[in-house]
């Protein structure tokens, strides 16, 4: 007799109900209004000031670092307009001896942590002297390798966790970036060693042009978390307050010795995939773009910090002066910094110069001052 | 002195660095509870414990990666590898990543990482457990890259290997695991890298070699002795970077040179070998400098495997050629 089917393990019912539960989390509506009260993470005024101020900053940024580019006087450029709330916001739920793992689009949050500004500049032109961080900044430079950083992470968390620190290990890449095999492994490991990471992906809709439905047939990325044990959370990546809070616990989890999540922040780029030469016009069309262009970030954290007497025209106008001074001021020392040398490179290569590097070292030395 | 087989060798030098320095951790998969599928790490997580040597979910590139991100929290990692012709899985971790981490940042950070593992014919692996891939690692810029040859060396240049602030690849010819014994001192001792060992010295040829071609090359000077020629075994023990004062030395002395390596001929150690004494020793050359390798093809599992490999009669050979030139 056959048996009911009822009985049985059904595993298309199964994934539907799984794919379901992964509903995206919001606090903050586009209209600027707390739709999920009880999740509010109550920052204090001054917190609230200061996240606006320093999305505000990194849109600044953005824009001049474009212009720059266009100019000539930056090199490698990966915009970010349009994902402050995904990379500020989550990087405000950090502490300075957290450990972030960037992607190449992650400067901001590097930036937020401590990198100077003149820094991620000559990073931009590929001088080395970019990559110098300061004692005690606990960052790596963007990693260009999609997904490699992954991995990395999850064996700095390792090693916290052997270290005993209350500190974690972030990570940032896209949706792209979470069909590699180092994403899985990254994810998995972490899980297996309930490691302190926390694995964030922008699910920014393109990586450069293939959209999202061509990476995955998952309904979510957030769902991958299932397979690696660890949670998920599908979280509305235009909402600074709900990155924010998912971020934050995120950390506690991990702090508490309860291992990694995986963070989908849902988002869009408003530029193109970097300044190289991509044309967004060829996989989007602008009524996509201005549909997003209502989530904006800015526009609807702006909106409830008016509505709360704790933002201005003039705040606003303040905070863009500030930057672009700031911007002005750094691009100035990176022009300064002596031109990148041969030698140089071949000077790192190892910690002792084998043979063929002192050869090639003397050739070089001999080129360069000629 | 204690008798040791290389593998042993190998697992002292883990248990003394284990000893010496708490940054030491040793990783990989099976290398726990199960001692590594060849046993170099033997009793290992139960002498240090599961936070020092413990066993990783089955993914190399996770491994490589795992490495990288300890050595930035100041750890020490001496990751295992199971078999190198996995090592296609993890070359981004290992080529793209630790080899460039001191030019990705400035100079600023390093990944002293040693990753072991075994490789090497003779010992009826399936496909892609023998392979020598060694000439995929000597090209990359920021690699040290060693081969001992022996019970002895292994132990020694594994302790300077893992001491050693640069990423290493510490290749273990599964053929010379338990083929033979040696003295090997209880106490530690290191051999330096990127320092070769004159194994046997010769005034009419140079043979320059490294791993398991060593002992063949060996059979073949003796072999060649009984005809009269003086032949002098050059092991390379690293060969990334080479030894080139010493291979140098000896070809000046002998005018005439010959390099063997287990792996396919092409784009090889030994080729980078042959193109350093030509750039450096021509004028001291009477013969062309030849090389014995394997043909080039992927490695020839179990079947044709004995063909494939080179041995001391193909050297004798080759040798003879040069020495007749």
């Amino acid at each position: 007799m056959a048996a009911k089917k009822s009985q049985q393990f059904d595993p298309v019912k199964t994934l539907a109900e799984i794919e379901e539960k992964f509903e995206m989390f919001q606090i903050l509506n586009e209209e600027g209004e707390i739709v999920n009260e009880e999740a509010n993470p109550n920052l204090s005024d001054e917190d609230l000031q200061e996240l606006m101020r320093r999305m505000v900053y990194t849109r600044i940024l953005d824009q001049r670092s474009i212009s720059l580019n266009r100019q000539g006087r930056l090199g490698f450029y990966a915009p970010t307009a349009g994902q402050e709330a995904s990379q500020i916001a989550s990087h405000f739920a950090l502490k300075k001896e957290d450990f972030i793992l960037p992607g190449y689009r992650d400067v901001p949050q590097l930036i937020w942590h401590g990198w100077p500004l003149e820094q991620a500049f000559l990073f931009s032109r590929g001088h080395f002297m970019g990559n110098q961080m300061p004692e005690g900044l606990n960052v790596l430079p963007p990693q260009i390798i999609i997904g490699a950083q992954y991995i990395q992470a999850t064996g700095v968390a390792l090693g916290m966790q052997k270290r005993k620190k209350d500190a974690v290990a972030i990570t940032y890449t896209g949706e792209g970036g979470s069909s590699q095999g180092d994403f899985y492994e990254g994810i998995n490991f972490a899980g297996s060693f309930r490691a302190p990471a926390i694995f964030i992906v922008q699910n920014n809709q393109y990586a450069i042009s293939t959209p999202r439905e061509v990476q995955t047939a998952a309904k979510t990325v957030a769902q991958k978390a299932v397979a690696a044990g660890i949670p998920g959370i599908f979280v509305d990546g235009m909402d600074p307050l709900a990155v924010y809070a998912v971020t934050r616990d995120a950390r506690e989890r991990a702090i508490k010795g309860d291992g990694p999540t995986l963070i989908e922040t849902f988002c869009y780029r408003y530029g193109p995939h970097t300044m190289a030469g991509d044309d967004p016009t060829r996989y989007r069309t602008s009524d996509i773009d201005s549909e997003w262009e209502k989530k904006d970030p800015l526009v609807r954290f702006r909106k409830y910090l008016e509505s709360k007497n704790l933002w201005s025209e003039e705040k606003e106008n303040e905070v863009m002066e500030q930057a672009k001074e700031e911007i002005k001021a750094a691009i100035k020392k990176a022009d300064a910094a002596p031109k990148q040398k041969v030698t140089d490179l071949l000077g790192i290569m190892y910690e002792e110069m084998p043979f063929n590097v002192k050869e090639q070292m003397d050739i070089y030395k001999a080129k360069e001052s000629k | 002195m204690a008798q040791l087989t290389m593998i042993q060798a190998i697992t002292e030098a883990l248990k003394t660095e284990l000893k010496n320095d708490e940054n030491v951790l040793v990783f990989g998969e099976d290398v726990g509870n199960n001692g590594g599928v060849f046993r170099a790490t033997e009793g290992l997580q139960k002498e240090f414990g599961e936070d020092r040597v413990f066993d990783t979910p089955l993914a190399e590139s996770g491994i490589g990666g795992l490495a990288i991100g300890l050595a930035l929290q100041g750890y020490r990692p001496v990751p295992e590898i199971q078999f190198f012709g996995f090592v296609f899985e993890v070359m981004d971790s290992i080529s793209g990543q630790m080899a460039r981490m001191r030019y990705r940042s400035g100079g600023s950070q390093h990944a002293p990482v040693t990753i072991r593992s075994p490789f090497g014919g003779g010992v009826h692996t399936p496909e892609m457990h023998a392979d020598s891939l060694e000439g995929l690692m000597a090209a990359s810029p920021g690699l040290k890259v060693v081969i001992p040859s022996n019970p002895y060396d292994a132990k020694g240049l594994l302790l300077s290997a893992i001491r050693d602030n640069d990423p290493v690849i510490f290749l273990e010819h599964m053929k010379l695991y338990r083929s033979f014994r040696q003295e090997v001192p209880e106490e530690e001792y290191t051999i330096p890298l990127g320092k070769a060992d004159v194994k046997r010295e010769g005034t009419d040829l140079s043979i320059i070699t490294y791993g398991a071609m060593v002992q063949e090359s060996i059979k073949a000077a003796e072999e060649l002795e009984k005809e009269n020629y003086s032949v002098e075994v050059i092991d390379l023990r690293t060969i990334q970077p080479l030894d080139i004062e010493t291979i140098i030395a000896s070809v000046e002395k002998t005018g005439r040179a010959m390099v063997v390596q287990e792996a396919q001929k092409q784009a090889g150690i030994a080729a980078n070998v042959v193109a350093e004494i030509t750039d450096r020793a021509i004028l001291s050359l009477d013969a062309p400098v030849l090389r014995v390798t394997a043909p080039d093809t992927v490695f020839a599992f179990s079947q044709a495997e004995e063909v494939w490999l080179p041995n001391a009669k193909d050297i004798v050979e080759t040798a003879k050629k040069v020495l007749t030139f």
